[in-house]
């Protein structure tokens, strides 16, 4: 979670400096989604994720070089430069996106647990998206074909309670949102957002349900950004005193407090760990700067698959 | 109004954005009881790119109305509205999440009144932005423009100067049949001076933003400030390169477009969307079935490299048509 939040502060930091551009949308706050579903899936588990996905795609085991040089837009990015902050996919770590189409990531996630199913494999395909995604219609025929083929699809819905201005209440007639997948016949789980050691363990009840009775499940993350949509919204429709009262249940501080209670954690610890994290995204940020750019003569690859 | 008004009454003129204008015009829009705007985060949020900021507090949550992330429902429920009596306009964030709503802009808002024998009409306005240039990679950056121009049933607008933007929205409300209308993310912060009171522009015809006599470069929306560019660079070879824009994508204007031509014997047309099966290959067939025997040299297109649009600006640049390829493609005319 540490590694996440010093990544996307020096993101905004590169932001505000011009050496990032487009729309960058940081996931601060919600670290504890990613981090606990991630470590209830395994590497060869497939992830499908948004354009808030810096967090996922560490967690995931795409490498801070990789991002960073995207972010950059260099030729080094695990998209060579094309994709930026929204559009990370790592083939090798099962990441596909990275997609900036609010709702356009479930179709996907439905075809690869179909894949999975069909090949044989036992794989799971976590499948992320914002409150705001489940009022598209993808929404609704993705959970309805996934429940209809029992496909082994975990959807994370990362309820932060705003679709960009839109709070929860103005976005649904019925904000309960796992009751639309209960709907679909599907078993709804939900779980505090804020609370990594929760959500890993719901993230690992609900694989376990996925693995033994082959169908999908909704988990519901209740769970809060602390900044703004993305860099470029002057986010005038939040309340400062609703900010500040998440703030207090910031998941790294929380964490760190029940660890230093049970002794498990020390300043030294948190210490170091603060350097080891500030030295790779240091190296990142170096390689980034070195890193080559895509010569303008490749602007037209990889739009169809380069045969031998 | 958040431009600057001189107080004498003589002559009064106001500084506006676009982004200004067409608020302004919306406002005067939602002055008339059966128009009202709805769209996602239109309201309190202000619109994702500041056009609507202030119109909820001015006409309430009934006139501006704020929707779920539910692109085919509520543009499909602003054509219903239509049908039922009411003016909807409806504001899609941008072109790349009308898709989601093609179904309803294409099969019914486009294609009722035919299907109808002529019984339904679909009035509404349906305003979206488009185009790249800010690095927002593939999923936010493309012109689809275009392919909207392909359907019949719709009429096709874009605005690329601040006069029109102010003044191309009351004749859209004003059509009896479905209007869309593309606003360039990059012009929003265009400034211009303008009558205080608007005047009436045409939906109909292009308009000549340059005359010249050596070549007739056609451009629109985002395209206009790219050709306006190339000619000034043109001008200090001696080469008169006359500017157009179209304005209105569908119908397209052909009058305008062949007298130019006829004039200056070259066209060379600048277009956003991608080259194959382009806005840009509708106009070079039309010049060439219509004003061939005018020609001086084949017709020269300036388009979108064949690529989603990627995200390192050096890229997205070399992917967009720049004024020096437009000035490139005037001078082989000309040569
Ligand atoms: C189809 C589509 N419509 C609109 C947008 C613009 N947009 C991007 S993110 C966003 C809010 C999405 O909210 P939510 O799904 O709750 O996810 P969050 O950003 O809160 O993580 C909107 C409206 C988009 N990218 N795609």
């Amino acid at each position: 979670m540490l590694r996440i939040r010093r990544f996307e502060e020096r993101c905004a930091e590169l932001y505000s400096a011009t050496k990032i551009r487009g729309f960058v949308h940081l996931c601060i706050g919600e670290e504890a989604v990613a981090v606990g579903v991630h470590k209830a899936l395994a590497d060869d588990d497939a992830v499908v994720s948004t354009y808030r996905e810096h967090g996922h795609a560490l967690a995931k085991g795409i490498t801070m070089d990789a991002v960073m040089a995207e972010m950059y837009g260099k030729a080094t990015g695990c998209s060579h430069g094309r994709g930026g902050s929204m559009h990370l996919f790592d083939r090798d770590a099962r990441f596909y996106g990275g997609n900036a189409i609010v709702g356009g990531g479930l179709p996907l996630a439905v075809g690869l647990a179909l894949a999975d199913t069909r090949l044989g494999r036992r794989q799971v395909t976590a499948c992320f998206f914002g409150d705001g995604a489940v009022a598209e219609g993808e929404f609704h025929e993705s959970l309805n074909l996934a429940a209809l083929w029992r496909l082994p699809v975990l959807f994370c819905c990362e309820n932060n309670q705003y679709a960009m201005g839109t709070p929860l209440r103005r976005e649904h007639a019925n904000t309960d949102l796992g009751a639309r997948a209960v709907g679909y016949g599907m078993r709804s789980m939900e779980v505090d957002g804020m609370d990594v050691l929760a959500v890993e363990a719901a993230a690992h009840e609900a694989v376990a349900h996925i693995g033994r009775h082959r169908e999908p499940v909704f988990l519901e993350l209740r769970t809060y950004r602390f900044r703004a949509h993305s860099m470029y919204d002057p986010d005038r429709y939040r309340d400062k005193t609703e900010i500040e009262s998440w703030k207090r249940r910031d998941p790294i501080p929380a964490l760190a407090a029940s660890l230093r209670a049970t002794a498990d954690l020390s300043d030294s610890d948190m210490d170091k760990m603060e350097s080891e994290v500030t030295a790779e995204i240091d190296g990142a940020v170096a390689a980034a700067e070195a890193a080559p750019v895509e010569p303008e003569s490749e602007l037209t690859r990889h739009v169809y698959t380069e045969r031998a | 109004m958040t431009g600057t008004e001189p107080a004498t009454t003589e002559a009064r003129t106001v500084t506006l954005t676009y982004r200004e204008a067409m608020r302004d015009a919306l406002r005067r829009a939602l002055a008339d009881e059966p128009v009202f705007l709805i769209g996602e985060d239109v309201g309190q949020y202000g619109g994702a790119f500041g056009v609507t900021l202030g119109l909820l507090e001015e006409f309430g949550p009934e006139r501006v109305i704020d929707t779920p992330l539910s692109e085919s429902g509520f543009v499909g429920a602003g054509i219903g509205a239509a049908l039922g009596g009411t003016l909807p306009i409806v504001e899609v964030m941008t072109v790349n999440f009308s898709l989601l709503a093609l179904d309803q802009i294409l099969n019914n808002a486009a294609t009722l009144s035919h299907m109808s024998g002529g019984r339904l009409h679909v009035p509404l306005v349906i305003r979206m932005t488009t185009g790249a240039g800010r690095q927002l990679a593939a999923q936010h950056s493309h012109s689809l423009e275009g392919w909207y121009a392909h359907i019949p049933g719709l009429r096709i607008l874009a605005p690329a100067t601040v006069e029109d933007a102010r003044g191309m929205l009351a004749p859209a409300l004003a059509d009896p049949d479905p209007v869309l209308i593309f606003e360039h993310g990059s012009l929003y912060n265009d400034k211009a001076t303008l009558p205080a009171t608007p005047v009436p522009v045409s939906i109909d015809t292009a308009a000549i933003r340059r005359p010249g006599t050596d070549a007739t470069v056609i451009g629109y929306g985002g395209t206009l400030a790219t050709a306006l560019s190339a000619a000034d660079q043109l001008a200090t070879e001696g080469i008169q390169a006359e500017v157009i824009d179209l304005r209105s994508l569908r119908p397209l204007d052909d009058a305008t477009i062949m007298e130019s031509v006829s004039r200056t014997h070259r066209a060379v047309i600048v277009d956003e969307g991608w080259r194959s099966g382009s806005l840009a290959a509708e106009i070079s067939a039309r010049i060439t079935e219509q004003a061939f025997y005018d020609l001086d040299a084949p017709v020269e297109r300036v388009c979108s490299a064949e690529v989603p649009m990627p995200y390192a600006r050096h890229l997205e640049q070399a992917a967009l048509p720049r004024p020096s390829d437009v000035a490139a493609s005037v001078r082989r005319t000309v040569n």
